[in-house]
């Protein structure tokens, strides 16, 4: 934890997959798919198990408590499988690997 | 194939949870249970529209309008609805008011709940587990690490959010801004200062 925080600005979302995440989220409680206090509570248990070992800070380690928290949600809601997951992230790394640098990332289609 | 920088022949590879989050939102587009538009439309709105500004025009409002004020403490959210400031995670407000008694200060234990419509997304700070365990074990402590030193008499007094209730700090009025107009005395309302972990600016500081 630092001091006096508003001297620098700090950016909103200090990487793009925690603004994807959070608006992902947002978005999907909006769709009621999930309630807040729902959500606020998985997720509170997550980041409780994840802190149990150290003191998680509030970037990385809290969105990926996020993530795991919206993964296991949607698992067990049937809207996304685990193993549906595991393929297209693979996809996604795929498509990364093979497209030259500076142009813009596409799944293939029929990818995954 | 252009290969202009020898180090990433290929597109720079995102960290293994960026990966996560594009397989869940590629599936859930593909299922049609999300617009990839709207999640730009919520990003866009939190970096840019929405952020402590808005509680810092409430915050000065209230130092200059003795009756707005006494609504806002009493019953926000008609307020906050006629000024815009309503919306997720900001539905149920309570204002607490700092006064020479007592200091009001903002945390919570469970997660990260906090008023979005307000004061926009919480720091990484707010979310830290440092300052979700320590606020309420030793918050003089903390403010101390903020440079807040309140006098011996004031006394701390620590509001922990939930999912339904989210707390915003009206904190004093600044000596020495007697002449100055809402907008001047909201500039001097930091982020901090409404979740108690700061005060206002002082005007020749400002």
């Amino acid at each position: 934890m630092t001091g006096p925080t508003d001297a620098a600005p700090e950016p909103v979302f200090a990487e793009p997959w925690h603004a994807q995440l959070f608006a992902l989220t947002v978005h999907l409680n909006e769709s009621g798919l999930f309630g807040w206090p729902d959500w606020a509570a998985r997720f509170g248990a997550v980041l409780a198990r994840h802190g149990l070992g150290r003191d998680l800070d509030g970037g990385d380690d809290y969105f990926n408590a996020w993530l795991e928290t919206l993964e296991t949600l949607l698992a067990e809601q049937g809207m996304a499988a685990q193993a549906d997951v595991a393929r297209l992230r693979a996809a996604w790394e795929q498509a990364y690997l093979s497209t030259p640098h500076g142009a813009p990332v596409h799944l293939r289609d029929g990818a995954a | 194939m252009p290969h202009d920088d020898p180090d990433h022949p290929h597109a720079l590879l995102p960290p293994d949870p960026a990966l996560r989050v594009k397989a869940l939102e590629t599936i859930l587009t593909r299922k049609g249970l999300v617009d990839p538009a709207a999640l730009d439309a919520i990003i866009d709105m939190y970096q840019s529209r929405i952020g402590p500004r808005n509680g810092a025009q409430v915050v000065a409002r209230a130092w200059v309008d003795a009756d707005f004020r006494a609504r806002l403490l009493s019953n926000p959210m008609p307020l906050l609805r006629d000024l815009g400031f309503y919306g997720r995670q900001g539905e149920h407000m309570v204002v607490v008011e700092n006064t020479p008694q007592t200091h009001n200060m903002v945390v919570c234990t469970l997660c990260s709940c906090y008023p979005w419509p307000l004061l926009g997304i919480p720091p990484g700070w707010y979310k830290s587990d440092a300052y979700r365990a320590r606020a309420v074990r030793e918050p003089r402590k903390v403010l101390a690490e903020f440079g807040v030193e309140l006098p011996a008499g004031t006394a701390v007094r620590v509001w922990d959010s939930t999912a339904e209730i989210r707390y915003l700090v009206l904190p004093m009025r600044p000596e020495g801004t007697d002449g100055l107009g809402v907008d001047a005395l909201a500039d001097l309302v930091s982020r901090d200062s409404m979740i108690g972990t700061g005060l206002p600016a002082r005007p020749e500081a400002a």
